[in-house]
């Protein structure tokens, strides 16, 4: 990476893997479990996220020196909410098909607890650069994270990926249902959410011991 | 910056700036955005009813409006006349779209209010639909949506549409498999109100069985359905006395 210096690049990379939002830091598990069922959903929660991330820790890190500590989770909330609130009113007014698609989200970004979490651990305490490359980097990795559980409950669960039905129809009994294949309801349900995301934190520390706690 | 931020002063200082300044923005906002808004929800307004009716551009899986720069048009050439219902007046009202569901249900709290119910009549290839605005409470927000019968009484399409119900579950009683399912469907056992609920068990997923005044629930959202079935059966029970007066 030409553009970025090595560390400043380690801040993209590190939280897609060794350092992930989700299965390291275990933040953000709420979201991961509720908007998960199907992939489309994860996809649109990930890039909200991306955008909501990326500005709130550099107008965070902007202010760093003049929030007063006492008070600074609620600024930090402020922050967020007054962002994607924001964001809400001009996408209503200017393309209110998107606005509907993303309204749901609205709630779960404000209390995303990676939102939080980085503007807390990082954006506090760097400048907005750094912040930047940060947020976008932990929102990357909760993508990451979110994408691959939406895959696997939307297949097992829908027998679909992205709304196409990928397994045949599981009425008219084609494709793979026609060998007596079912879906699995269960999947679309948050505990298998979580029972997904416990797998996936259970292969990653397989592969890289150096990651378990003792 | 050499300021000390620790000071209470100071906290109290930047809290009221900030309360201000944020406060005065998001105002701002609003208030230069409000009229776009509004007219961005008269038309998404016109473009659900039309959908209820049929009147869309839907594809074999996919939810498609008709598009926003004919929707003024279609919607005076499909919906001929527009109804308000009071009591027993019915009086004929060209803005009767505009009705707000939500004031009208606030306001028939007060038992000497008699409440105001909108009905859109709509006429396609020579079948005549009647239009019914309904409104209720999803797991999270509100519900609402459109049922299109026609003069039998049958249910000929729907829309549905949520504030904030979870994606991938909820949500999905705006998707063509759950709406869909309405089609044909009855809600009146002869002269008896039943509704339509969405059942759990139903077993019946291509819902071929019209008369059993239910659709198949979907799987993980069945709060969300349970307030479709509520939403259905009240507010459509309003407009039974008028619509029995149809049949005949």
């Amino acid at each position: 990476m030409g553009l970025l210096s090595k560390k400043d690049a380690k801040l993209i990379t590190d939280p897609l893997a060794d350092n992930n939002p989700i299965t390291i830091q275990v933040l953000g598990i709420c979201s991961a479990l509720a908007i998960t069922a199907d992939l489309k959903a994860s996809i649109v929660m990930s890039v909200a996220v991306l955008f909501v991330l990326g500005l709130g820790n550099v107008v965070i890190s902007l202010m760093r020196n003049i929030i007063p500590s006492k008070i600074r989770i609620i600024v930090q909330l402020i922050v967020v909410a007054t962002l994607v609130i924001i964001v809400d009113i001009v996408l209503k007014a200017f393309a209110y098909e998107l606005s509907k698609t993303l309204s749901v989200f609205v709630g779960l970004i404000i209390t995303n607890c990676i939102i939080m979490g980085r503007f807390e651990a990082f954006a506090l305490a760097n400048g907005p650069w750094k912040s930047f490359l940060d947020g976008i980097g932990n929102s990357l990795g909760y993508g990451v994270i979110l994408v691959i559980v939406g895959f696997f409950r939307e297949l097992l669960g829908s027998g679909t990926l992205l709304g196409i039905k990928v397994l045949g129809d599981p009425i008219e009994k084609t494709g793979v249902y026609a060998y007596g294949y079912e879906n699995n309801g269960f999947m679309l349900l948050a505990p298998m959410a979580l029972i997904t995301l416990g797998i996936i934190i259970w292969v990653q520390r397989a592969r890289n011991t150096s990651l378990i706690e003792h | 910056m050499a300021i000390n931020t620790d000071k209470n002063s100071y906290t109290v200082l930047f809290a009221t700036g900030m309360v201000i300044i944020v406060g005065a923005l998001l105002a701002f906002m609003a208030s230069s955005f409000k009229e776009k808004i509004t007219e961005n929800k008269r038309i998404e307004k016109q473009q659900n009813i039309l959908y209820a009716m049929g009147v869309n551009e839907n594809d074999e899986t996919s939810v498609e409006f008709v598009s926003k720069s004919v929707v003024g048009k279609e919607f005076t050439k499909y919906i001929v006349k527009q109804y308000v219902i009071t009591g027993n007046d019915v009086v004929e009202d060209a803005n009767a779209y505009l009705i707000d569901i939500k004031k009208e249900e606030a306001a028939a709290k007060d038992s000497n209010y008699t409440r105001r119910l909108p009905l859109f009549v709509g006429e396609k290839d020579n079948v005549t639909f009647y239009i019914i605005p309904v409104r209720g409470k999803g797991l999270w927000d509100a519900v609402w949506g459109y049922v299109a019968i026609d003069t039998q009484l049958v249910i000929q399409g729907v829309y549905f549409d949520h504030a904030g119900e979870t994606p991938g579950l909820g949500s999905n009683i705006k998707e063509r498999f759950f709406m869909d399912d309405f089609k044909g469907e009855h809600f009146m056992d002869g002269d008896t109100f039943k509704g339509v609920a969405v059942a759990k068990g139903n077993a019946d997923p291509k819902n071929n069985r019209k008369t059993d005044f239910a659709v198949d629930a979907i799987a993980g959202a069945t709060i969300t359905g349970d307030g479709i079935s509520a939403m259905l059966k009240k507010d459509l029970q309003l407009y039974v006395p008028y619509l029995k007066t149809l049949k005949q």
